[in-house]
């Protein structure tokens, strides 16, 4: 197997963009992420996306947004693990530049999800969940999620204004991220009395739905220098599945495929949680960073929030998370997040981060779909 | 023209609902007629169904209930039957829903019955044929309603929701053992709703004397007296009850004292659950009867007619009688709601 | 309308039908092919009692489409006396009572309505006993 380089990054900035489609949004982030790697065409294009169906009426992305890319010809697939397709995508796309089958590989991930009203939205965001047993049942993703906090709470004897620090901590590094939806900070006061969604999930507990698309592409590391000066390893790239329904698993409150792909890719890269300098999260909810710090070995079962208090996240703590914003502060465009959170490991690892940046060599992204039933890990390094 | 069936039937078991909400007959007066009629109320109050619930869950309930404590496999009725006048679909039987869910599916037969409130008193006496005539041993009946007043107008205070199911079966397993029934009807319009009405028309004062009355005393007068029986052989009575004062009136008419209609005399907390209020109230009955106690049920359906029913409680009844939840414990779990929240939940409001 | 997969859930639906191993004894809700313990493809029909108690519970204030009629409903992991967890409204009971550990039993009632002239699902929803 060949080692694998990201030469290129795009991305659009995230929010609601009304006038623009799923294709002109991916067509962006891609021909962005070309340029930075100044080539004009690729061999293959993975694109991530979780609901271009059902809210765009658009299926049949790859060979779409290839088109539109004036690449008609080239191999051109959408990949889909609900809100894990991002990484998912990327992962597909190192997989063919490793196999040797593709040499220019672009990894994509895009979602428009301002197409439908949100009630509607919300329903096909259900549908990560388990559909005959979770979804039919009126649970919307937030109610399980929801599901998950009340007893993580109930378990650890936390409140719920114990979460704050993660939105606070991911607001904050939205500020100084020109790509992001919400470039405000808030208080833990503003957290404190936001509106439930579903209790005791809030409003700022939760990431938004949103548009966008990112980009990035990949090449063998030896090769990776024709295309950038300052290209970046990918150390690993691990994926693994747990039960999509919450009520099937056996540990509620263990991201158990969070655990084992971060253990394998631990394993790939000869590293371990002491060696990563920053971690891009998935805090879909306030809930869900606590449980991939925990899953990942950076905080013990029930401390994860915890960590937060002590201000380890922040850009100056033991391990920073959400350094460009998170999900809360960029937000969600759900099958394009999980290249948003490589593309911003890039951005720190070449010191491309702006205000935001901080001192790193070593950067992991953990992109969950569902529950956690989906959950893909990269690590990436620097070259120097 | 009093008819017995050829072999001993009985019920065998019994089982009542009710929903948890109530609205208070006082809300409905204030809000309509400024309190005006405050001390005249025709109930105190009446249940209200739940937004998740109508004839189909709470038929579900009620012969879940019935079967506990008829204690017989499901697989061995041979009807469900279900009487309502507001079932959920206009076309699409509320009782292949309710056999599938107690299990009683596919060898069974499966019906919906209208006529308006007396549709639950014309399962009984199907089921009572079915099983009378030994073409099956057992056959449920249900009596089950939401009932939708119109908005301000009087049956707005009774409009409401409950009812009951019964097993029968060969006598030698009854609770309650049929002596004899018998049924009364004319055409009598005191009460009619026409294809796809929200709410139904009522002749106002017509719907007492010629239509109710007439029917009721009628009925529970012949059949009393083809049985030579009088109101000091029942231990126990009830009639269709619209509201509070005429099963008062009916029962004095035909010789009942109050403390032999208490028992079954729920409207008042309940309000009318129309194909279900007869039924409910012998559900109150066998909840407080004794082994050899005669029960009288007259129900009343407008368009219009009356079933009457004299039933002989067995010993078996205490036995099982605690099998399942008895009616009080329905009405005892009661949650008031304001007419806000019934107006939202009884799809009163215009949404689109 | 998806009728067909609403008629071929129905035995779930109104009666908690799941599945037992032949092999390990383990209990599943809903039913599977597989154990997930043993990997033992000898499965059997087993239907569940009902009866349970609140794992975990959230109020939902914003529904998917379809649930809007019912805002603000329970949702919650009930663990079954039998040893699974489900997930499951519940119904007849007031947002501040319910609690970790409230004991509920099963009762079927109205899902949703698909639209105006389309199907009523019922299925199961747990209330606090009484």
């Amino acid at each position: 197997m060949r080692e694998v380089a990201i030469v290129g990054i795009g991305q659009t900035p995230v929010g609601e963009h009304w006038d623009r489609s799923l294709r002109d949004l991916s067509v962006q982030a891609i021909l962005d992420a070309l340029d930075d790697a100044h080539i004009a065409r690729a061999d293959a294009l993975y694109i991530g996306n979780m609901l271009s169906g059902e809210l765009a009426s658009q299926e049949h992305l790859g060979a779409l947004v290839a088109d539109h890319l004036g690449l008609a010809g080239m191999e051109a697939i959408k990949i889909e693990a609900a809100c894990g397709s991002g990484g998912a995508a990327v992962r597909s796309g190192a997989l063919a530049v490793a196999s040797g089958q593709q040499d220019v590989v672009i990894a994509a991930g895009v979602e428009k999800m301002t197409e439908m009203s949100s009630n509607c939205t919300t329903r096909y965001l259900a549908s990560a969940a388990d559909g005959d047993y979770e979804a039919a049942q009126g649970f919307s993703f937030v109610a399980i999620n929801a599901l998950i906090m009340q007893r993580y709470m109930y378990e650890h004897g936390l409140h719920k204004e114990d979460f704050a620090p993660f939105a606070v901590n991911a607001h904050a590094n939205a500020v100084g991220n020109p790509h992001a939806m919400f470039r405000r900070p808030i208080t833990e006061a503003q957290f404190r009395a936001a509106k439930p969604i579903c209790a005791p999930i809030t409003l700022l507990d939760s990431s938004p739905m949103a548009d966008g698309a990112a980009a990035v592409i990949l090449c063998p590391l030896d090769r990776a220098r024709e295309f950038s000066e300052r290209p970046i390893r990918i150390a690993a790239s691990a994926l693994a599945t747990d039960t999509v329904a919450l009520h099937d698993r056996r540990d509620v409150l263990f991201l158990q495929a969070g655990y084992e792909s971060a253990r394998r890719a631990y394993r790939q890269a000869g590293v371990g949680p002491d060696d990563i300098d920053l971690f891009e999260l998935h805090d879909a909810f306030t809930i869900m960073a606590a449980l991939s710090l925990e899953a990942t070995g950076f905080a013990e079962r029930g401390q994860g929030v915890r960590l937060a208090q002590e201000g380890e996240i922040t850009r100056r703590g033991r391990i920073p998370i959400c350094t460009m914003g998170g999900l809360k502060g960029r937000g969600h465009p759900v099958g394009a997040t999980g290249v948003y959170q490589i593309v911003e490991a890039v951005q720190q690892l070449r010191g491309q981060a702006g205000d935001n940046q901080i001192e790193a060599r070593r950067a992991m992204t953990q992109n969950i779909g569902g529950s956690g039933a989906t959950i893909v890990t990269h690590i990436l390094e620097t070259m120097d | 023209m009093t008819m017995k069936p050829s072999r001993q039937v009985g019920i065998v078991g019994y089982g009542a609902y009710v929903p948890r909400y109530r609205l208070a007959a006082e809300e409905i007066s204030q809000l309509w007629r400024g309190g005006q009629d405050r001390d005249t109320l025709p109930v105190r109050e009446k249940s209200v169904p739940g937004p998740d619930e109508d004839s189909v869950s709470m038929s579900i309930e009620a012969a879940r209930n019935a079967l506990q404590r008829a204690q017989i496999d499901p697989t061995q009725l041979r009807a469900v039957w279900v009487g309502s006048e507001s079932p959920p679909y206009a076309v699409k039987p509320t009782s292949t829903i309710v056999a599938q869910a107690i299990g009683a599916v596919p060898s069974t037969s499966a019906g919906d019955w209208e006529f308006a409130c007396k549709a639950g008193s014309e399962t009984m006496q199907a089921a009572i044929a079915m099983v009378g005539s030994s073409m099956a041993d057992y056959a449920m009946g249900i009596g089950m309603d939401t009932a939708q007043g119109r908005p301000g107008d009087a049956l707005e205070y009774t409009a409401a929701a409950g009812g009951a199911a019964f097993v029968f079966g060969p006598g030698e397993e009854a609770l309650a053992v049929l002596e004899a029934s018998y049924s009364y009807v004319t055409d009598t319009p005191d009460f009619f709703r026409r294809a796809h009405q929200h709410y139904p028309e009522h002749g106002n004062r017509f719907t007492g004397e010629p239509a109710y009355f007439h029917h009721v005393l009628s009925a529970g007068r012949h059949l009393m007296e083809s049985l030579g029986l009088t109101a000091e052989d029942f231990a126990l009575a009830v009639f269709h009850q619209p509201n509070v004062k005429f099963p008062q009136r009916a029962a004095q008419k035909l010789g009942f004292t109050a403390e032999q209609i208490r028992p079954g005399l729920l409207v008042g907390d309940i309000g009318n659950t129309y194909a279900g209020s007869s039924l409910i109230g012998l559900t109150g009955c066998l909840d407080a009867a004794q082994p050899g106690d005669r029960i009288l049920m007259v129900s009343f359906g407008s368009g219009a007619g009356s079933d009457a029913f004299s039933f002989v409680v067995t010993e078996q009844l205490s036995k099982r009688r605690s099998l399942a939840r008895t009616t009080q414990d329905y009405i005892a779990r009661r949650q008031p709601v304001h007419y806000a929240t019934y107006a939202r939940w009884r799809s009163k409001l215009l949404l689109k | 309308m998806d009728i067909a997969r609403h008629w071929r859930l129905r035995d779930q639906r109104y009666n908690l039908q799941g599945t037992v191993c032949a092999g390990c004894g383990h209990k599943m809700f809903p039913p599977r092919v597989v154990c997930p313990e043993c990997r033992s493809r000898k499965i059997e029909t087993f239907e569940f009692s009902g009866q349970g108690e609140v794992y975990s519970h959230t109020v939902v204030y914003q529904a998917p489409e379809g649930f809007d009629a019912y805002v603000p409903y329970v949702a919650a992991l009930v663990r079954l006396e039998e040893g699974p967890l489900i997930s499951a409204q519940l119904t007849d009971v007031n947002v501040d009572e319910v609690a970790i550990g409230l004991p509920v039993e099963m009762v079927t009632r109205k899902l949703t309505e698909q639209e105006e002239n389309g199907l009523i699902v019922y299925g199961y929803k747990f209330r606090p006993r009484f």
